[in-house]
């Protein structure tokens, strides 16, 4: 299968390819590790005229720590995350989505940014950036412009982004003593997208109680849901408490607008966000127990 | 400009230690710059929808599907294929663990299997079957049942450890082809 011809740019600075947005618009879509945006061109799903490729841009590959949060550029690729020691140690909840996004040889080339971007309801990366409360960092025309997860997915392949925004960093608040989170994927086989996934982050204090609670799912609506019901729940009630969990769980529950496909029926995926969620819960909590930081 | 008419790029990129220069359509992937380029047609295209990894091949040392990749983005990379494996007429630890083990029935994913796991051994060169499976996974095979691939690979990486070579083969004087 061959895409359908496009005009190719590579520009070697953001600043060349914001005006390489600004001048062709609509007509161009942006190049990071393609493997979305290739296997759709080649499906011709889409037929974008004007191809800006992104990969030769320096200095958007990173991950570090700095100024109270884990910064990592948009062209990091999958696998620079799953080898970071920091985020492995740190960051559970980042590195088990990470670890489960396709298979090991798409996650040579697929990017953190591109994921983030493509905001396919079935991509990991957007629930767990919102259960981390994470921000993404977006230079346009007019400079910098920093969106919370919570507005940045709009919706199926929707972002927050505007006609000649790139997306520069994703900033997740750093790793605070006693926080823990976990990934809990449910697949029909190894490298499928989800048939639906609950990202939990939380923050414990020192009575054990819950002080920050994140929760989102992925593929359970048309784009990644947070679940702000079960998180309010949680907040400042005791972790060991059971009841709570379960009544977040059923708040995930309720918050899922799944539907039937080939990966499931509704009731069956519903049941899921509840089960997910409600184990994603007690594994993130069971790490923050333990983690000094 | 009119549909169907794109401006062309040179590229260069270089396959098992050969350099081969060509203007191409952008739109063009890395597989058929390697089986139409440069004519080397052990690697394979299967699914064509970046699921079954017959067309993996290894891109500065780390295995791509190259159905994924276009050429473009290839530009000035090292490129390793099943055709690069054997040495002066002698296989691959990895291309002999999978005859050994009967690693293949009708062999048509072998090629990309047999990228992967030099990928894999280039990591790890003691994975455990469990760590196997896990890099294999983006890897279909529809006959063996994985079982006398993951021996294969198992013997494969023995074998390197034994003889202390660098599983990702290394390739000297450049040579340079035409596209």
């Amino acid at each position: 299968m061959i895409p359908a011809p496009f005009e190719y740019y590579s520009p070697s600075s953001l600043e060349e390819a914001i005006e390489l947005l600004e001048r062709f618009g609509e007509d161009a879509k942006l190049l990071a590790g393609g493997q979305s945006l290739i296997p759709m061109m080649k499906l011709r799903i889409i037929e974008p005229k004007v191809i800006i490729d992104l990969n030769r841009v320096p200095g958007l590959s990173y991950i570090r720590e700095e100024g109270g949060f884990l910064r990592i550029g948009a062209l990091t690729r999958y696998y620079m995350v799953e080898e970071s020691d920091l985020v492995r140690r740190r960051y559970p909840l980042l590195y088990e989505a990470v670890s489960q996004i396709a298979d090991p040889v798409v996650r040579n080339m697929g990017t953190v940014g591109g994921n983030v971007c493509h905001s396919d309801p079935a991509n990991d990366l957007p629930a767990v950036m919102l259960a981390y409360g994470a921000e993404m960092v977006a230079v346009g025309p007019s400079g910098e412009r920093v969106i919370g997860a919570s507005e940045f997915f709009r919706g199926p392949y929707q972002t927050d982004l505007r006609p000649g925004e790139i997306l520069k960093e994703i900033r997740i608040p750093q790793a605070k003593p006693r926080s823990g989170g976990a990934y809990l994927k449910l697949e029909r086989r190894a490298g499928d997208f989800a048939i639906a996934a609950s990202a939990v982050q939380v923050v414990l204090d020192s009575s054990d109680r819950f002080e920050y609670v994140g929760i989102a799912l992925t593929s359970l609506g048309p784009t990644a849901i947070k679940v702000d019901a079960a998180e309010k729940v949680l907040l400042g009630r005791s972790s060991s408490n059971l009841s709570s969990i379960n009544e977040a769980a059923e708040l995930a529950y309720k918050a899922a607008e799944p539907v039937s496909d080939l990966r499931g029926p509704e009731w069956y995926k519903r049941e899921m966000a509840k089960v997910l969620t409600k184990r994603a819960l007690l594994k993130a909590v069971e790490r923050a127990r333990s983690f000094t930081g | 400009m009119g549909e169907g008419r794109k401006p062309l790029r040179r590229v260069s990129i270089t396959i098992n230690g050969k350099r081969y220069e060509a203007e191409v359509e952008p739109r063009m992937l890395l597989v058929h710059f390697i089986r139409e380029v440069a004519g080397l047609t052990g690697t394979h295209v299967g699914c064509d929808t970046t699921n079954c990894g017959a067309c993996t091949v290894l891109m500065n040392g780390r295995a791509v599907k190259s159905c994924t990749v276009f050429a473009v983005m290839a530009d000035g990379a090292e490129i390793v294929t099943v055709e690069g494996l054997e040495s002066d007429g002698k296989l691959h630890p990895v291309q002999e663990g999978f005859v050994e083990e009967h690693g293949l029935q009708c062999g048509f994913c072998t090629p990309g299997m047999l990228m992967t796991s030099v990928w894999l051994l280039s990591r790890n060169p003691d994975p455990s079957e469990e760590e196997i499976r896990r890099y294999i996974s983006g890897n279909l095979c529809r006959c063996t049942g994985y079982l006398n691939i993951v021996k294969a690979i198992r013997y494969a990486a023995r074998k390197i450890r034994e003889e202390g070579v660098s599983p990702i083969p290394r390739f000297t004087p450049e040579k340079q082809g035409r596209g």
